[in-house]
């Protein structure tokens, strides 16, 4: 399969904010309003990337993944679960039986600042503990200085041990700084055989931004319509309200359109978005606010 | 590895739906690479509350202060055009309530306006607008109702221009002096202004707000479709403690249009709307002292150069045709797009149709609201079926129009050339004449092979063709990778057909002012 895509193309900053802006004034209301928030938890990539992490809290993760809320609101459970490699195994085991996914976060995440070699055997120890997607970084250090092939060959290395596995492809926008710069990132990505894109690590603010997720999805677009190819978007970091959410839905509803509204197509990464989601589906079927003690924590 | 060998078919339940859409399945083929908008997620009716906003069930006129009956005794009804349903009684002026506000206006110039120092006035202005502000939401709804523009449109651009156009013109009241070194500005006296229906509150600010601050009074005439919020500016006025007849506002019909040209005691003439009347005022204030500015038609080219950023040009194209339903005499009729890229730029637009959403105005994601009338629902339709007749291809997209009320989706044709009647004639209408070009400097002779010149847009990403393009396109605005950005301190007018003078900046107070 030849993954050709078109040039990287140009984006005007102040029209692409603007645009963006746009989708922070649809008012979602009533039945929209719950059916977007149930939508939108079932794209959630439920993370936890700290230092800290251990398989209790990954149990404690894993099982508010599968059993969200009460089942009179109606929530099913979330895409998946995003970890570290050195977690993985505990996660699948809770998981077992579930549909949620384990997703692994490789390649000397965050920074991506080590040899081709250490990224792939890191890769390898979450393929091997049996993750369902692997959440690589790119080599912005490479990409800042211009050699686009080193970054596109190591990103189709990675691609090529993963293999059927789902393979998202981390640009962390928040350090390639320019619209130009997430496009070209973008296109890289995809021509390098990634089945999603991805903002950010979540350790680098800004992380995910409307405008940013906006050039990334018309970047989808662009390399959808010249190979074919449908490649899945998932903004993560900073996303912290249930009202954040739904804009990022209404972009996507509205630049890419049905086929894209999946937890197969659009994931959102994120920790303490979940209840604030759940929080307003109550609030949709009980017409009141309740108080955060009545969710678990994630 | 645990990996199931048929994951890319395997599907898994969400809270919504069991979806299976393998993303990494094999290419679609050419033929079916197309984005799907049939609504899996839709937006419920999001209305804008307005039972606390009052629609009078009748509006008089107002002149020298107070709000009188016409001399006629007659009244005309004011339609809503998202429902067709009556909204008010309109109070039908003559010739007769003409000159009763001219001479009004006449007074109030000679003892209270003219003779107020420039930081006084500016004073009553500034209370003006903050009125305004404080009012934004109410009059908002009241312009769409009576309109048929969005509440997106009304509310967040419209009336913000509308305070910021008497913000920015009380800045100026005391200064006059200093903005012309050397000359002594005074100002003309009574000038008279006839606005049209597409922008009604922020063509009167637009009028009313230089006249004052150079310290002449009016005689306004709204368009007879949109004289509601007229009235209620009028209330603005008299609760700033505006003095009595420095502004009067007289609505009708063309007639009274008419006298308000022929007057002899009027020192100004303002008019915006179409070439056609603009070229009978012209006519009839030939030979008389009354100073003249016209802002007409226009036919705007927007041209898309291959080097463009091209999702973002897709937004200029959209802002620049379909903003107020297109009833927009700037709106970037004509799009010019270099033959390179047609087929990407076209291909996006279709998509970008498909997601405007048309219906009732207020409705607070309403993107296209109501065409302003059923006269001009029909100029519309003429118009786009003699595309048709031409030859030209029409795309429009499958959106469900309100069964009552004037709506009309948003359209653009391919296959145009310059001779189609849809090319050359200004259609106010949310249509785009789409046409393609090979060269920039084709681009630039074709966009001036018209009898207008108000405005143009181009996109590049080449700063160096934006000055080369924007010196020597014939148009009293280019926008370069923008369309339709409006700001008081920005002069606006047009070149050729599309009138002479500018509205807005320091250009603008030269239409009211004489230097002695």
């Amino acid at each position: 399969m030849t993954r050709q895509a078109p040039s990287f193309g140009r984006v005007d900053q102040i029209m692409v904010e603007e645009r963006a802006a746009t989708f922070t004034k649809r008012s979602i209301k009533a039945e929209s309003k719950l059916e977007g928030l149930r939508l939108v938890f079932s794209m959630l990539d439920l993370t936890t990337l700290e230092g800290r992490d251990t398989p209790g809290k990954v149990m404690t993760l894993c099982h508010k993944a599968m059993h969200p809320a009460p089942e009179r609101y109606g929530v099913g459970p979330v895409a998946a679960v995003c970890v570290y490699p050195n977690l993985v195994r505990p996660a699948k085991a809770f998981l077992r039986g579930s549909t949620v996914h384990v997703a692994a976060v490789a390649t000397y995440f965050p920074s991506g600042q080590s040899s081709l070699k250490t990224k792939l055997e890191d890769t390898k120890v979450a393929l091997e503990a049996g993750a369902d997607e692997i959440d690589m970084v790119i080599d912005r250090a490479a990409f800042l200085r211009g050699e686009y092939g080193k970054v596109h060959d190591e990103i189709a290395a990675v691609k090529q041990l993963c293999g059927a596995v789902h393979l998202k492809v981390i640009l962390e926008t928040g350090e390639l700084v320019t619209y130009d710069n997430v496009r070209a990132a973008s296109m890289l990505a995809m021509q390098a055989g990634g089945d999603f894109i991805k903002t950010s690590t979540g350790k680098v603010s800004p992380a995910a931004t409307l405008p940013v997720t906006l050039v990334m999805l018309d970047a989808i677009r662009e390399f959808f319509f010249a190979t074919g190819i449908r490649i899945g978007m998932k903004p993560a970091g900073g996303i912290r309200t249930a009202k954040q959410a739904l804009q990022y839905l209404v972009m996507v509803n509205e630049t890419l359109g049905d086929d894209w509204l999946t937890p197969e197509m659009f994931r959102l990464g994120a920790s303490t978005l979940a209840n604030d989601i759940l929080l307003q589906i109550a609030k949709c079927i009980d017409g009141r606010y309740q108080s955060g003690d009545y969710f678990s924590l994630p | 590895m645990s990996k199931s060998p048929n994951k890319k078919t395997k599907s898994f339940t969400t809270g919504v739906a069991t979806l299976a859409a393998p993303a990494h399945a094999a290419p679609v083929p050419v033929r079916d690479r197309t984005l799907r908008f049939n609504g899996r997620w839709n937006y419920s009716p999001a209305p804008e509350a307005h039972t606390d906003i009052k629609v009078r069930p009748r509006y008089d006129l107002f002149i020298d202060g107070k709000f009188v009956r016409p001399s006629s005794g007659k009244y005309f009804p004011s339609i809503n055009p998202a429902t067709e349903k009556q909204l008010a009684e309109i109070a039908q002026g003559n010739a007769a309530d003409v000159d009763k506000a001219v001479k009004a206006a006449r007074r109030a110039y000679e003892k209270t306006w003219g003779q107020m120092p420039g930081r006084e006035r500016g004073k009553y202005l500034y209370r003006i607008a903050r009125l305004l502000q404080e009012k934004i939401r109410d009059l908002a709804v009241l312009e769409s109702l009576d309109g048929g523009k969005t509440i997106r449109e009304s509310r967040n651009v419209d009336l913000p221009l509308v305070a910021a156009h008497f913000f920015y013109h009380a800045g100026w009241a005391d200064k006059l002096d200093y903005a012309f070194p050397g000359r002594r500005p005074r100002p003309l006296g009574v000038a008279g202004q006839i606005i049209p229906w597409n922008f009604p509150l922020l063509m009167a600010a637009w009028k009313l707000a230089p006249a004052l601050a150079c310290g002449n009074t009016c005689v306004l005439k709204p368009a007879e479709t949109t004289s509601i919020t007229a009235m209620h500016l009028a209330e603005i006025f008299a609760e700033a403690g505006l003095p009595d007849g420095v502004v009067n506002i007289v609505s009708g019909f063309g007639d009274a249009g008419a006298a308000l040209v022929n007057h002899p005691d009027i020192d100004k003439l303002a008019f915006t709307g179409s070439t056609e009347v603009g070229k009978l005022i012209a006519r009839s204030v030939a030979g008389t002292r009354k100073k003249l500015t016209l802002e007409l038609g226009g036919k705007a080219a927007n041209i898309i150069c291959e080097d463009a950023p091209i999702d973002q040009a897709i937004e200029g194209i959209i802002q620049g045709i379909y903003f107020n339903q297109g009833h927009v005499c700037c709106a970037g009729s004509r799009l010019f797009v270099q033959e390179s890229v047609v087929e990407p730029v076209i291909r996006r637009l279709r998509n970008r149709l498909s997601v405007l959403r048309v219906g009732d105005p207020l409705d607070k994601n309403t993107d296209i609201g109501a065409i302003n009338s059923r006269e001009q629902l029909d100029r519309i339709e003429e118009m786009v079926a003699s595309g048709k007749k031409e030859g030209a291809e029409l795309f429009q997209p499958s959106c469900k129009l309100p069964a009552r009320g004037y709506y009309y989706a948003p359209s653009f044709f391919t296959g145009v050339t310059d001779s189609h009647r849809i090319a050359q004639e200004e259609i106010f209408g949310p249509v785009l004449s789409v046409m393609t070009f090979r060269t920039p400097e084709e681009a630039l002779e074709r966009a001036n092979n018209t009898p207008y010149g108000l405005s143009a847009g181009i996109w590049t990403d080449k700063g160096s063709k934006v000055f080369q393009l924007a010196t020597q396109l014939r148009a009293g605005v280019v926008w370069a990778e923008t369309y339709n950005k409006f700001d008081p301190a920005s002069p606006f007018g047009g070149y050729k057909e599309s009138g002479f003078g500018r509205e807005g900046g320091k250009q603008g107070l030269l239409a009211y002012l004489k230097f002695e």
